[in-house]
């Protein structure tokens, strides 16, 4: 299991907790579990055609996923991912 | 809920950190809710067939949301906002997703739970079921001249800001694109044709192109329904004939401090509307110019033409007249009965009672206002 921790800009707008488990061998089998569990927290992450929003980063413990196309950079069990809002955005 | 008709007593106010509605009571206007704090709320309309109030979010970050409410605003349900389908581009090689919806228009009487969506990257979406899902109108986003001639306007991506129904038949659909045009659709959405003959794209090297207009918002006389009207980026545009033909009726000069030209006031601007019983009758709010986007001479004042578009009168009792920077966004103008409310870049909200002869402050220092409707 992965320890997925979300930031309180995230979790204002949507009803998940901060902290939760999923599984996941990289970054887009990770976000289809947590859709799974958390019925439309994908759409809030991703686009509909499956790539990171322009303005969301994924961390992979301390390092920014480097596809953000489609989301192949893989995950150890013993990893924690942080899904956060960009400054970018505004 | 039951099908409902506007009473012109409450107000829905889409702005940059939230949805507002106002509510009269006694002639006094209050603020009723405010809902999705710190949310840019891009649209926010009322279905009079089924009640339900709509609320059209853009996070920032977390991309474009969708909200329903059947209680006026007390509670809010997420419905899922339209998807783009699998494959879908907006230029060859350039996957489209959905980066900002625009407006909500419902379907006719006679086809409850429809609505209508137009949206960036140019796609218009279809709903049959109250908003509960939507489907990509694909006969106007395969349209031949879509990955050529529709291209960015105000946002990066072309937008679809305006959706109209016929009311006196729902197969006729026209919906406004910047920047593209007006397309017209005598069948129900399964077929469009570009109506932009006699508009002037002065931005462009041949102004009479047949697409790459930029109309900032197309309205629709109800009752009229063949007289259409357009607050265009080069001008005030009006058609008797379902735009088979446009004219410009922008305000003659003399010419204004900017060197834009041989224009009156009532030129430039974003927000248009026009009576419901006379399709000569149009208000307009104007602003300075395309490359000075503030009120003209720094005074606000609100255009009425009642003799389609030959004189414009502009009014100003009760707005600011000095010192005033601001401009009224494309959906921010609205109109029921002899009513009229609009809300500014600089958040503030005026309303009249006089056909916009008169004017007062309903609030001041609210946050840049995108959607002011009667609700």
């Amino acid at each position: 299991m992965v320890v997925v921790r979300f930031s309180k800009h995230l979790t204002r707008h949507f009803n998940i907790p901060d902290t939760v488990e999923a599984v996941g061998e990289n970054v887009s089998e990770l976000i289809s579990d947590l859709e799974r569990q958390y019925p439309g927290v994908a759409a809030y992450i991703v686009h509909e055609n499956g790539a990171l929003r322009q303005h969301v980063n994924v961390f992979i413990g301390d390092r920014l996923i480097a596809d953000r196309q489609h989301l192949t950079d893989s995950i150890d069990s013993e990893n924690e991912v942080s899904i956060m809002q960009a400054l970018s955005g505004g | 809920m039951a099908s409902e008709k506007l009473s012109g007593r409450q107000i829905a106010i889409g702005t940059r950190k939230g949805l507002l509605t106002y509510q009269e009571s006694d002639g006094e206007w209050n603020m009723l809710n405010e809902s999705h704090l710190g949310a840019r709320v891009s649209y926010a309309m009322r279905d009079t067939r089924s009640g339900f109030l709509f609320a059209l979010l853009e996070h920032g970050h977390w991309g474009p949301k969708l909200q329903r409410s059947d209680n006026d605003g007390k509670t809010w349900e997420e419905i899922p906002a339209p998807q783009y389908p699998d494959g879908a581009e907006l230029k060859d090689g350039k996957p489209a997703v959905l980066r900002y919806q625009w407006c909500l228009a419902q379907g006719a009487a006679e086809h409850p739970g429809r609505l209508y969506m137009g949206t960036e990257p140019g796609g218009l979406f279809v709903s049959q079921d109250d908003g509960s899902s939507f489907e990509l109108v694909e006969s106007l986003w395969n349209h031949e001249s879509r990955k050529e001639f529709w291209v960015g306007g105000g946002l990066d991506e072309p937008g679809i800001h305006s959706v109209l129904i016929d009311p006196r038949d729902p197969q006729r659909i026209a919906v406004g694109v910047s920047v593209a045009g007006v397309f017209l659709s005598t069948d129900g959405g399964q077929s469009w044709q570009p109506r932009n003959a006699g508009l002037k794209a002065d931005f462009l090297p041949n102004p009479d192109v047949e697409i790459g207009h930029d109309p900032h918002l197309v309205v629709q006389s109800a009752g009229q329904p063949d007289v259409l009207w357009q607050q265009n980026h080069c001008g005030i545009f009006r058609s008797t004939d379902s735009g088979e033909s446009w004219t410009r009726v922008s305000e003659p000069g003399p010419a204004t401090e900017d060197d834009a030209a041989a224009f009156g006031t009532a030129h430039f601007g974003f927000a248009i509307v026009v009576d419901p019983h006379d399709g000569d009758t149009a208000w307009v709010v104007p602003a300075l110019s395309d490359e000075v986007r503030v009120a003209i001479d720094r005074q606000l004042c609100i255009c009425r033409t009642t003799d389609g578009g030959q004189t414009w009168q502009a009014f100003r009792e009760g707005l600011p007249q000095a010192g005033c920077y601001d401009f009224a966004f494309r959906h921010s103008l609205d109109l029921l009965g002899d009513r009229l409310v609009f809300g500014t870049a600089c958040g503030s909200l005026y309303f009249s009672d006089d056909r916009g002869e008169t004017w007062r402050v309903l609030a001041n220092h609210l946050p840049p206002i995108y959607s002011v409707r009667f609700t």
